[in-house]
C-alpha cells in the first residue's frame, strides 16, 4: 500500500527540529515553536477537511497558515494581498470554499456559503495536540485570466516541491528573503525552500525597498529573490549595498543582460541566477552562467527532472512540477498539449546556441510582472465615437520589461460631423483610459495611424512580441 | 532644450499624469524619494527615448543604474548626441 504523502510540517521536521524563523514586518516566529504551539489555537480543528480560502493580507500570518493547514484542509486557496475583493465570490464558488482564514476587514468572511471564518495570530498559542496529517491538501494558486478574473491553478505539496528534490539543510544557515508575495507561485517556491532549509524574510506589501533590505540584513539574509523589475528598483534605491547575499535570483520576467551585469557588479560575492517558472508549468530551469537566455542544450535533454521542448515557437515544459489543471469554469482552457507537456505561451528563439525569450504568445503584455490583455484596453479606446479601431501592443522597456502603447485609427468625417484635432482626441482617449483602467494598463503613448493590418479571416494582425 | 531640462520636464509631466507629488528635483535628490513609482520611471524612459533618441539602460555597454536625479541626468547626457 502506498504510504500517505508527507504533510509540509512532516516534511520540514523529517530529519530534525527546524532551526529557522519567519521574519514578519512586525513579529518573528520560530518554526520550532510550531511543534508545541499553533497560530490557530484550538480552532485549527474547525478547518480539517474543509475547502479554505486563505485571505489574510499579512505575509507572516499567511506563512503560518500554510504550514499548519497542509495535511489538515482538503483544499487551500491562496489569495495574494493585492487580490481585488470583487473576484472573491467567483473564486469561492469555483473552489466550493466553506471556510476562510481572513483579516477582520476581509470580504471573504462575509461570502455566501462561508460556514467558518477564522482570524489568525501572528504568534503561537499553546497547543498540545499532535499534528495529524489526515488530508492530501490541494493547493490552489491564482493567476490572472483573460477578462482580469483569476484562474485557479491546482497543485499539491508534491508538485510544488518537485524542484526542491529532497534538499536538506546544509551546515551553513540559509536565510531567504523575497520581494514576491509568497502566495503567488514565485514567492511560494521561495517560502517552501526557506522553511525546508532555513529562515524566510517575506516583503510586506506596504514596505519600501530600503526598509525591506534593512530587515533582510538584520535577519542575516543569504539568499534573495525578485523579478528583474524588483531588482532594478533595488539598484536605483541607493540601498542595494545594505545586503551582501551569497545568492541573488531573478524570475517572473525576462532577465536582460543589463540587469544581470548590474547585479553581478553590485554583489560580486554572490551567485546571480535567473530562473524560469510559471504557475501552470512549475519551475523549469535555473541559469547560473550570468548570461541572458538559456543554453539550447537544455531543450530535449532527457537526463533531467524536467523535459523542455519547443513547439509552435513556444516553450513547453513537462515535469513533476506541472500543475494538475484549472479548477472551475476555466478547466478546459488548461494549456496541456497533446504530448502531456504544459505550453507556457512564452515565445522563444534560438540565437548562437542559446534560447532567448521574445514575449508572450497571444499578445499578453507583462508590465513589471503584471499581465495586461490588449483587448481590455482596446475595448476602452474603441468606446470613443471617433475611434474606428485600435491596436494595443507592448513596447520594450528597461524598467518594467514592457509598457503599453496604442495605435488608433480614427473614423471618417461625414458632412454633418467635423472631427476634432488628433491631439485633442488622444488626450480624451488617455483620460478615458485613466478613468477606467489601472495605471499600468493605461497606454504610455497613443498614436493616430492611417490603418491597421487585418488578416484574411478579419482579425487584427497582432505583433507576436 | 538641454538634456537636463528635457529630463526635468518629463519628470514633471509624468508626475502630473500619474497623480504623484514630485519632490523638488535637486542634484542629490534620491530617485527613491522623488515621489515616482516604477511605472512612472518606465514612462519617463520611454518618452525620453522618443525625444532624445537614446535609451541608456538598454545600451550594449554596462550601465551604472542611477541613484540620484543628478546621476539620472548625467546618464542621459553621457549618451545623448
Amino acid at each position: 500500500m502506498p504510504s500517505k504523502p508527507r504533510s509540509l510540517w512532516e516534511s520540514i521536521t523529517a530529519d530534525a527540529v527546524p532551526a529557522g524563523r519567519l521574519y514578519g514586518a512586525r513579529a518573528t516566529v520560530e518554526l520550532a515553536g510550531l511543534a508545541r504551539g499553533s497560530s490557530f489555537g484550538p480552532r485549527l480543528e474547525e478547518l480539517r477537511g474543509r475547502s479554505v480560502l486563505l485571505a489574510v493580507k499579512d505575509p507572516l500570518r499567511a506563512a503560518l497558515a500554510m504550514l499548519e493547514l497542509d495535511g489538515v484542509a482538503a483544499r487551500m486557496v491562496l489569495c495574494p494581498a493585492d487580490l481585488s475583493p470583487e473576484h472573491l465570490p467567483a473564486i469561492a464558488r469555483a473552489a466550493a470554499a466553506d471556510a476562510c482564514v481572513a483579516d477582520a476587514e476581509s470580504a471573504a468572511a462575509r461570502l455566501e456559503g462561508m460556514r467558518t471564518a477564522v482570524d489568525i495570530e501572528p504568534r503561537l498559542l499553546p497547543h498540545d495536540a499532535e499534528r495529524l496529517n489526515s488530508h492530501t491538501t490541494e493547493w490552489v494558486l491564482l493567476t490572472s485570466g483573460t477578462t482580469g478574473a483569476p484562474k485557479l491553478v491546482q497543485h499539491d505539496l508534491s508538485t510544488l516541491t518537485d524542484a526542491l528534490a529532497g534538499a536538506r539543510p546544509g551546515p551553513e544557515a540559509v536565510v531567504w528573503a523575497t520581494f514576491y508575495d509568497i502566495r503567488r507561485y514565485g514567492g511560494l517556491q521561495i517560502f517552501l525552500r526557506a522553511v525546508h532549509l532555513g529562515s524566510l524574510v517575506p516583503a510586506d506589501p506596504a514596505e519600501a525597498v530600503p526598509a525591506f533590505l534593512e530587515r533582510a540584513r538584520a535577519a542575516g539574509v543569504t539568499h534573495i529573490s525578485g523579478t528583474p523589475s524588483h531588482w532594478r528598483k533595488v539598484l536605483m534605491s541607493g540601498a542595494a549595498a545594505t545586503i551582501a547575499p551569497r545568492y541573488v535570483r531573478l524570475s517572473g520576467e525576462i532577465a536582460d543582460q543589463a540587469v544581470l551585469d548590474a547585479l553581478r557588479a553590485t554583489y560580486p560575492q554572490a551567485m546571480v541566477a535567473h530562473a524560469f517558472a510559471s504557475t501552470e508549468a512549475g519551475v523549469a530551469f535555473e541559469v547560473r552562467d550570468g548570461a541572458a537566455g538559456f543554453p539550447a542544450s537544455l531543450v530535449g535533454a532527457s537526463d533531467s527532472r524536467v523535459r523542455l521542448s519547443v513547439a509552435g515557437g513556444t516553450l513547453h515544459v513537462r515535469s513533476g512540477g506541472n500543475a494538475h489543471g484549472y479548477l472551475g469554469p476555466d478547466a478546459s482552457a488548461f494549456p496541456r498539449s497533446s504530448d502531456g507537456a504544459i505550453d507556457t505561451g512564452d515565445l522563444i528563439e534560438e540565437r548562437a546556441g542559446r534560447y532567448h525569450f521574445l514575449g508572450r504568445q497571444g499578445g499578453v503584455i507583462n508590465v513589471g510582472g503584471l499581465k495586461v490583455y490588449p483587448e481590455e484596453i482596446e475595448a476602452v479606446i474603441n468606446a470613443h465615437p471617433w475611434v474606428r479601431m485600435s491596436l494595443v501592443r507592448a513596447r520594450r522597456n528597461p524598467i518594467t520589461g514592457a509598457v503599453v502603447v496604442a495605435d488608433v485609427v480614427l473614423a471618417e468625417e461625414s458632412p454633418g460631423a467635423t472631427r476634432p484635432a488628433s491631439e485633442e482626441l488622444t488626450r480624451e482617449l488617455l483620460s478615458n483610459c485613466r478613468q477606467s483602467l489601472a495605471a499600468y494598463k493605461v497606454p504610455t503613448m497613443i498614436r493616430v495611424v492611417q490603418g491597421l493590418d487585418v488578416s484574411p479571416s478579419g482579425k487584427l494582425v497582432r505583433p507576436n512580441a | 532644450m538641454s538634456v537636463r531640462s528635457t529630463v526635468q520636464s518629463q519628470f514633471e509631466q509624468v508626475a502630473t499624469e500619474q497623480g504623484r507629488k514630485l519632490a523638488p528635483l535637486g542634484e542629490d535628490l534620491k530617485l527613491i524619494d522623488c515621489g515616482l513609482d516604477s511605472l512612472s520611471f518606465a514612462i519617463i524612459v520611454a518618452r525620453l527615448e522618443d525625444s532624445l533618441g537614446v535609451d541608456p539602460f538598454s545600451s550594449e555597454t554596462a550601465v551604472d543604474f542611477p541613484v540620484t536625479f543628478g546621476d539620472f541626468v548625467r546618464l542621459y547626457e553621457s549618451v545623448a548626441k
